[in-house]
Order: C-alpha cells, then structure tokens, then sequence
C-alpha cells in the first residue's frame, strides 16, 4: 500500500540568505519535487522612479547607484547616456573611455558576485566566493581611487566623468589586468571541471532560447541558450564599435551555461579595457559647456545598454524643467526574473536555489 | 578523461591558496612577533629583548598587537566633512544642491562673510551626516572650495543627535580634506593622511574672493539677467 501524501507549501523569504536580498517565493512541493511557484517581490520598494520626478538630473545619478547596488557604474552609465541623449550633450572622448573602462571592470566585478554565490548556493561552502571576493575587492579598490567611494559611486556626469582618474589609477590598473587572467584560469581549475559541479548543473533548469525570447530575457541568459544577443554589439553607444571584443555563447541553456558564459565574459571585458586603454588619448573629461543644472527640451529618450544583467534602459520624459517629467527602468533582473516558475517546475528542492542563483538577479534593482 | 581529475585539480588550487600569501587585511591592529614589535618600536631586536623584556616575552607569546593604518585613496568620501569657514560665503550652494536636503545654513546680515557684495555672518551650519549618503554633491557645488568631504570613517555614536554636525563641531575638527574634485590640491600633491591642511588659503582654487570679485561674478551678471521688461 502506497503512502498517502499531499503536496506541502513553503514560504521561502523574503529573510531568506540565499534570496540575495528581500525576495519571496511561495513553493508548492510534492515530496522533494517543486511542483509550483509563486514569487513575490516588492519588500525593497523604495519608489526610486518616483522620487527621480522630483530631482535634478544630476541628483538621478545618486538614486541609480542604489539601484543595482552591485554594478553601479553600469547603472550611471546607462541614465547619463539616456540624458545626453535627451538634451543633445556631446560628451568628450576622454570621458566616454573613462566610462567604459569603468563599465568594463563593473562588470567583471558583477559576474564575479553572480558566480561566486551561484556556487555558494550550490553548496561549496565559500572557497570559491572568497576567491571572486578577492579580485572584487581590487575592482572596489581601482573605483575608490577613480571616484572615492567603492560601492555608490557616483562617478559619471552628463557630458563625461566628475574628474579625471589620477595617476596611481593606471599602473594599478595594469597590475590588475596582469593577475586577473590567472585569477579566471584558478577558477577554472577550481569548478569549471569539476565532476560534482557538472553533475549538479548540467542539465538542470533547461529553458529552450523561444521561451526566452517571447519573455524578453536578456544578457548571459540568453546568451547561454546560444542566442547571440548583445547590445555592446547589436545597438554600439559609447565606442564600443571602435573596440573588438567576441560574445561567449553557450547552447545548453542549462546552470552551467549560464556560469560558464559568464566567466568567459570576464576575459572578453578584460580585453576591452586593454583596447580602450591603447586608444584613451589626454583631453578634457567632459565639456565645460555642460552646466550643472540641466534643462532638457521637451521630449523622451531610451538608450538600451548592456548591463551585467541584461538590457538596462532609462526612459526618461521630459517638459523642458530641471527634472524629469517621468523615469521608468527597464530593469534587466526584474525581466529575468519572470521566467522563474518555468525554470523551477519539476526541479528538486536542491536546485531551486542554484537555479534561483543561476538567473543573477539584484533586489534593488528588482524593486527598485 | 577520468573521472575525479576535476576535483583533484581544484583541490591543488586550493593548497597552492594554503602556502601561498595571506590577503586578509587586519584593522584596527594586528599581531606581531619579536621582529615586528622591535621595528614598531623603532630598536633592534637585541635592545627590545634587553629593554622591554617583557614586551619581547609577549611579542613570543603573541599577545603584542600594532595598530594598522587603513588603506584609503586621497579622494575617498569619508564619513565626514571638512568646512573652512573663511572660505564660506554662506550662499547655500551646497544646501540647494544636496539631494536629501539635509544642509541646513542661516546667515545674518553684518558679518564677515561677503555674499552678493553684503557681508554676511554664518550662525547656523548644520549637516545632518545621519541621513548623508555621501554622494558629496554639496562639495561638486560649492563655488569658494569651502565644503570638502573628509577622510574620517570612524564616526560611530551611541546618540543620533550627535551625528549632526553643527557649525562649531566643524570648525573645531581637524582638516583633512579629501581630494574628491578638488583637483588643485591633488596637483598640488596633498594627502589627507600625511598632514592637516589648516591653511585655508591652500584649500582653494584660489585666495579668498574679494569683494570685486564677488560683485563681478554674482552681482553684476545676476542684475543684467533678471531686467524685466513688461
């Protein structure tokens, strides 16, 4: 005689550790099958587009930081390209290296938050999380050199960059690019081959790449089903044309392809900055034309770019005032995010964390 | 390939991070031996073993700690602010510009200050640092280089009162500026941990605004643009 069993309810969250933040999912399992979820968000609401009604466009910068709190540059980067986009500002080249220098090394340090506690949720007990620690702590010690501050930067302006980075910023940085390729080939030894790793993930939340599509996923995600879907190269803001630079892609669309592509993308950005380092030219770091207060002409502008997550865009209106009209975020974890219940159905207990881990989401930038 | 290759390769990484070199940083003091706490004390060993014998017994035993000076950038955004008030005019650049609204300043009309060609005293110049987010815009729009963000990040209170930085407290703390977009005292080669810069003269873009200049740059190019005309 079979046992009777009935499906059981857990809340997971929103004070969970391994929500990377307030989140709460509300999972249905049969036995140690997940058979349904509900995810509910909203716990880190701070109403940040709301109060952007009600600032200068410089003071925007200051909000976008604490939005996606562990790859701020990208996020001041994508609002002062929607900006100058909106009141015709040309930055100054010095600025635009400047600032995707700066963005480059976000995003090495935002892959390596993602990958460090994918596998921390995997069960490796914080060898590997310490080690990406390690080099995120050097990328935080080049910004705090460059801007002043390690996690909410603030560094970017309308037109450029604040300041000019100073001297003991570059041979740092070259140290940092030196050691870098051998940090990413210890972690490689360190998982990527690694039997207990590859039977976790291998094959686990397996979304095909039409699902993604119809759910505008975008970023490593989508890359790891193979689709080679890149803003840097698809739509170039900034001088990403003028620098090359391959997509990593991954077919699987499984956990390990979405890690592995991320840490292939390390390397790529690597040589980004080693281009934009051979092409930054003295000069001015922004126009002295651009005043402090801004007033845009009437009008909206979108400018997509590619954020460690995905497509990251501000849209902003304007009505001819010192702040905008309207801010809306087009926010790349809060978009990957909707494919959660799909990815996790029929998965166990284990993996729902590690796929969970696997999507890279940030709470501040989901919530906003 | 055999199966368990992968996990001996990255139980080599692993023991390759055992022997190798230590990234942890130690603050607010770390542990010496004999050698360290000889040369923190500035003698030699032998002297340190005959001088201070029971200092060298606990450097052996390792009880004896040295303090560890943070490692910070010159344009790091301290938990503080350093306000040079002969520099300041008291015209609320600062106040207007700050996001959170948390600069308070009243001035009285007859001080020493010149603002718009009138001299002005400051009686209130009160920064609520409790509600700061350091994003040091206030510092980005100060015209006279008055307001600079400070180095100090060791601010911690029992009372949230005593986190509002008032006019006195600002005047009576030590100035050390930090360089965030204060490019002239970087070419200039200052370090906020080396010395305090008391000199308010050294602190700006230039010397103290005289009142020519004053009427010139606020004054006369105000009054041209705010002519009416019905």
């Amino acid at each position: 005689m079979p046992l009777k069993t009935e499906p059981i309810t857990i809340n997971v969250g929103p004070q969970h550790p391994s929500t990377h933040g307030v989140f709460r999912m509300r999972v249905t399992f049969d036995g140690e099958e997940v058979i349904d979820v509900e995810p509910i968000f909203g716990y880190l609401h701070r109403g940040s587009e709301k109060l952007a009604e009600s600032r200068t466009y410089t003071q925007i910068v200051t909000l976008t930081d604490r939005m996606d709190y562990v790859a701020s540059m990208t996020s001041n980067l994508s609002f002062i390209l929607s900006v100058e986009k909106l009141s015709g500002i040309d930055p100054s080249p010095r600025g635009v290296w400047l600032r995707m220098i700066a963005a480059e090394l976000q995003r090495i340090a935002s892959h390596l938050v993602a990958t460090g506690f994918f596998l921390q949720d995997l069960g490796t007990l914080g060898t590997p999380l310490i080690y990406m620690m390690r080099e995120r702590e050097t990328i935080l010690e080049l910004f705090e050199r460059l801007c002043g501050a390690r996690i909410t930067n603030s560094y970017m302006r309308p037109g450029g960059v604040f300041m000019d980075a100073p001297d003991d910023f570059w041979p740092a940085l070259d140290r940092f690019l030196a050691d870098m390729p051998h940090r990413i080939d210890e972690y490689e030894d360190l998982i990527s081959g690694n039997e207990i790793v590859a039977v976790r993930c291998d094959g686990v939340a397996v979304v095909d790449s039409q699902t993604l599509i119809d759910a505008s996923i975008t970023g490593p995600m989508l890359r790891a089903s193979g689709i080679d879907w890149d803003l840097r190269n698809r739509q170039p803001y900034e001088y990403y044309d003028r620098v090359k630079f391959n997509r990593p892609l991954a077919t699987a669309s499984d956990n390990y392809a979405r890690y592995i592509v991320r840490i292939h993308e390390m390397r790529e950005s690597l040589g980004i900055i080693k281009q934009c380092l051979e092409q930054i030219e003295p000069g001015p770091v922004r126009p002295e034309s651009v005043p402090f207060l801004i007033r845009p002409p009437a009008g909206d502008s979108y400018v997509g770019t590619e954020s460690p997550k995905g497509e990251l865009g501000f849209y902003l209106v304007s009505d001819g005032g010192v702040a905008p009209y309207r801010c809306k975020v087009r926010a790349p974890s809060l978009i990957n995010l909707t494919l959660l219940r799909e990815m996790l159905i029929g998965d166990k207990l284990a993996d729902l964390f590690v796929t969970f881990g696997s999507i890279d989401i940030n709470m501040g930038e989901v919530d906003r | 390939m055999i199966y368990g290759f992968g996990l001996a390769k990255g139980m080599g990484v692993t023991l390759k991070a055992l022997v190798g070199p230590s990234f942890t940083v130690q603050y607010p003091d770390r542990r010496v031996g004999i050698m360290g706490a000889a040369k923190a004390a500035g003698i030699s060993t032998p002297s340190l073993l005959f001088k201070h014998p029971i200092k060298a017994l606990r450097a052996v035993l390792g009880f004896e700690h040295i303090a560890v000076m943070p490692t910070q950038s010159s344009r790091f955004r301290g938990n503080d602010f350093t306000w040079y008030e002969d520099r300041c005019t008291g015209c609320a650049s600062c106040a207007k510009y700050c996001p959170l609204g948390i600069i308070k300043i009243v001035t009285l009309p007859g001080g020493i200050n010149m603002q718009e060609g009138e001299s002005y005293a400051i009686e209130t110049f009160d920064i609520d640092t409790g509600r700061c987010m350091f994003c040091a815009l206030c510092v980005e729009a100060c015209p006279y280089d008055a307001l600079h963000m400070g180095s100090e990040f060791e601010r911690s209170n029992y009372v949230r009162m005593d986190l509002v930085l008032t006019k006195e407290d600002l005047i009576a703390a030590p100035k050390h500026p930090s360089t965030w977009f204060r490019p002239q005292m970087e070419e200039a080669g200052y370090s906020p941990f080396a010395e305090a810069l008391e000199d308010m003269k050294k602190a700006g873009r230039h010397e103290t605004p005289t009142v020519d200049e004053l009427t010139q740059t606020w004054v006369k190019d105000r009054r041209t643009d705010e002519v009416v005309e019905d």
